[in-house]
């Protein structure tokens, strides 16, 4: 049995840790690229969301390297992901693959559930799972910390693209680490490279966070890279996601004290008082949540046709009516042209930086009439 | 005379504005830009200079600002010393010319614009996300399929008795809408004011979607010069509609405003080139990078056999080198 599954992020990281410590052959797709999506679009149908098309490339390529076996996670609710792991299959299955196909459901009750799926995939013994459980989760919270870091430092540094490259050889070091000392001297020395960065004090920062539909706020080849191009205009990103906190609430039953977006589902109300699928909700409370903690901007990112995102985005400008933070919508599909998508970050940027300086320039509004 | 210029590039037209130092317009010039935007700012500077020269006047450039989609590529060609996005542009321009604007509506050949300023500040902003129905370049397709002049297009829609519905969401829908409705017999100045309706509709409930619109509104860009348009949005806010005298090049004297902020607030020298960069040789190479799957396709501006800049790649090995690969030579 030779395992893969579909690129989210960071994703794959702790995916093949878990894996690789259940004694299983794993495949990791090659990146996604613009390769991936071609092969993806042809096979998918039209109105299909974006992360479905991507999914199916990483198939198909992880295919040519050898991998008979796909993992992917279910889901319930009105979001189309539930059914994912079906369509998929049945395309697969169309196109010639023989793929056999693992669906982990979300458990219903505890994380012990999880450990039975895997105990069904893997025969090895309870101490092996925990183990490779800990080295994953492991390597997951160190890469959004480092990430956490990257995203501060990007809208500093003085010569851009410094903060990506260490981030980069980061994760590299993190995918080839095997033990926790290991990946916890890797953490340390990234940071230490990070605080080194020369970082322009001048530069008038503004705080933007992403929110929206967990694929494309995730996978930057699915938002066109949307963190770098904010980071470059001096903006500094949080997003309402990360793959350690979304593990944590939805596998590990939100046991451990990682920020949860259980407090944005309560803010969602009175604007949305119910679960609409996928992330909606969460949408609309972690742009309240985000006003209130004060950002100054805030943008959703969806796939196109994405419906619980749908219902966030009619309900986000009451939001910056009651709370008074810009908030913008972006919807990615297959387009690769970056020019549209640069011009709106720019503006929203810009503007935002407007809205935050325009005390201290005020005689720059005098000198514009 | 210290005069300041404003460099809009976009996808129909190129506009070219010059302004004095306390902001009065000197010479405007509205040129299309017909798919081959530096052939236009070439041309552009060309004729501006003649026509500074032609007027008798003598100016120096102390600043140069360029917007636009092709704002990045005017920028390397004359040397900016702002690049700046459409938004930020058309919205400086406005307040400029409208004191206390709240509404600015800005429809040009690709994209529709919605700018909400609230204190002298842009608080809010929309652009059409997925179609480019309603903008300049449909209303250009439909003149030329009605075999009329688009001012004669634009006039039409005024002599309306009863216009009829047309379908807004999208251009396909729209123009078989127009077609079915030609056929039955309705006369063309009911159908142009149908379509005008149609349009307004459409950038109301997309563009316009959940943002508080109040007066003073303004309406620029190309399409402003449409007066089946402006009745259109008159009727549908039900309120007066500014369109300033300078309506079709807001976005480049925006452009204009902003150089001449940057140059005084820092007090630096402009790096305009001058008005002979129009006799230089520039080239642009394209070549698929197959550094890896994405095969981005990078795009080399040459200045007379020397890059001037790269871009187009995703990971940035080819641009941010640029730099120092001024040297290379052109084969």
């Amino acid at each position: 049995m030779k395992i893969t599954f579909p690129h989210m992020g960071n994703l794959w990281i702790s995916a093949k840790a878990l894996l690789e410590g259940l004694n299983l052959e794993v495949v990791v797709p090659p990146p996604c690229t613009k390769k991936t999506l071609s092969l993806g679009v042809l096979h998918a149908p039209e109105f299909i969301c974006l992360p479905l098309k991507i999914n199916l490339g990483n198939y198909i390529e992880a295919a040519e390297k050898g991998a008979d076996t796909i993992i992917i996670a279910g889901g319930r609710g009105p979001c189309r992901f539930g059914y994912y792991c079906r369509l998929e299959k049945e395309i697969m299955d169309d196109l010639g693959y023989n793929y056999e196909m693992i669906v982990l459901e979300p458990p219903e009750k505890s994380f012990f559930e999880v450990i039975q799926d895997i105990r069904a995939i893997a025969k090895c013994s309870m101490l092996q799972i925990m183990n490779a459980v800990r080295t994953a989760w492991l390597k997951c919270c160190v890469v959004d910390e480092i990430e956490r870091k990257v995203q501060m430092i990007r809208a500093r540094e003085s010569c851009p693209g410094l903060a990506d490259g260490i981030y980069k050889e980061a994760l590299k070091d993190i995918d080839s680490a095997q033990r926790g000392k290991e990946i916890i001297s890797i953490k340390r020395r990234a940071f230490e490279a990070l605080n080194e960065v020369p970082v322009d004090p001048k530069r008038e920062i503004v705080r933007i966070a992403l929110v929206g539909e967990i694929y494309t706020i995730l996978e930057p080849f699915a938002n066109q890279n949307i963190e770098k191009h904010l980071g470059k205009l001096g903006a500094e990103v949080k997003r309402s996601l990360y793959l350690s906190s979304w593990v944590n609430d939805h596998l590990l039953g939100g046991v451990l004290p990682l920020e949860s977006t259980k407090e944005a589902c309560r803010l969602a109300a009175p604007y949305l008082n119910y679960f609409v699928g996928g992330h909606g909700r969460e949408t609309v409370g972690s742009a309240v949540k985000f006003s209130r903690e004060g950002f100054d901007g805030i943008i959703q990112i969806a796939p196109l046709t994405c419906g619980p995102e749908i219902v966030a985005e009619a309900i986000l400008p009451e939001i910056y009516l009651s709370e008074g933070v810009p908030v913008m919508t972006i919807y990615m599909d297959e387009q690769t042209g970056e020019a549209g998508l640069i011009t709106r970050l720019e503006a929203f940027v810009d503007m935002t930086r407007r809205i935050k300086f325009s005390e201290k320039d005020s005689d720059l509004l005098i000198l514009r009439g | 005379m210290k005069s300041y210029m404003g460099i809009d590039v976009g996808s129909v037209s190129t506009n070219i504005v010059l302004i004095d130092e306390k902001g009065k317009l000197i010479e405007k010039l509205y040129i299309r830009t017909n798919g081959q935007p530096i052939d236009a700012v070439k041309k552009g500077l060309k004729l501006i200079e003649e026509k500074i020269k032609a007027n008798g006047k003598s100016v120096e450039i102390a600043g140069v600002g360029t917007t636009g989609s092709g704002r990045k590529l005017a920028a390397v060609i004359v040397g900016a010393d702002v690049v700046k996005n459409e938004i930020t542009a058309h919205a400086v321009a406005a307040m400029n010319h409208v004191p206390g604007v709240q509404t600015v509506i800005e429809i040009g050949g690709q994209d529709s614009k919605l700018i909400i300023i609230r204190n002298g500040v842009v608080s809010d902003f929309a652009m059409n996300t997925v179609c480019a129905a309603g903008t300049g370049s449909f209303l250009d397709q439909q003149a030329a399929r009605l075999n009329l002049p688009i001012e004669k297009f634009s006039k039409l829609a005024l002599n309306a008795q009863a216009p009829v519905r047309i379908a807004g969401r999208c251009s396909v829908f729209a123009e078989s809408d127009m077609i079915h409705k030609q056929q039955m017999g309705h006369n063309l100045s009911d159908i142009i004011a149908g379509l005008c309706d149609a349009l307004v509709r459409n950038y109301l409930n997309n563009v316009g979607k959940g943002k508080e619109i109040l007066v003073p509104i303004v309406f620029q860009g190309g399409v402003a010069a449409n007066e089946g348009m402006r009745e259109a949005f008159r009727k549908a806010l039900n309120t007066e509609i500014i369109v300033p005298e300078n309506f079709d090049v807001m976005g480049a004297l925006g452009a204009a405003f902003l150089a001449r902020e940057a140059v005084v607030q820092n007090n630096q020298k402009t790096v305009f080139k001058g008005f002979d960069t129009v006799d230089h040789d520039f080239k642009v190479k394209g070549f698929e990078c197959s550094g890896c799957p994405n095969l981005c396709e990078v795009v080399e501006i040459y200045e007379n056999f020397q890059v001037l800049a790269r871009w187009g790649d995703r990971c940035g090995k080819w641009t941010e080198t640029h730099q120092e690969l001024k040297q290379v030579s052109f084969n």
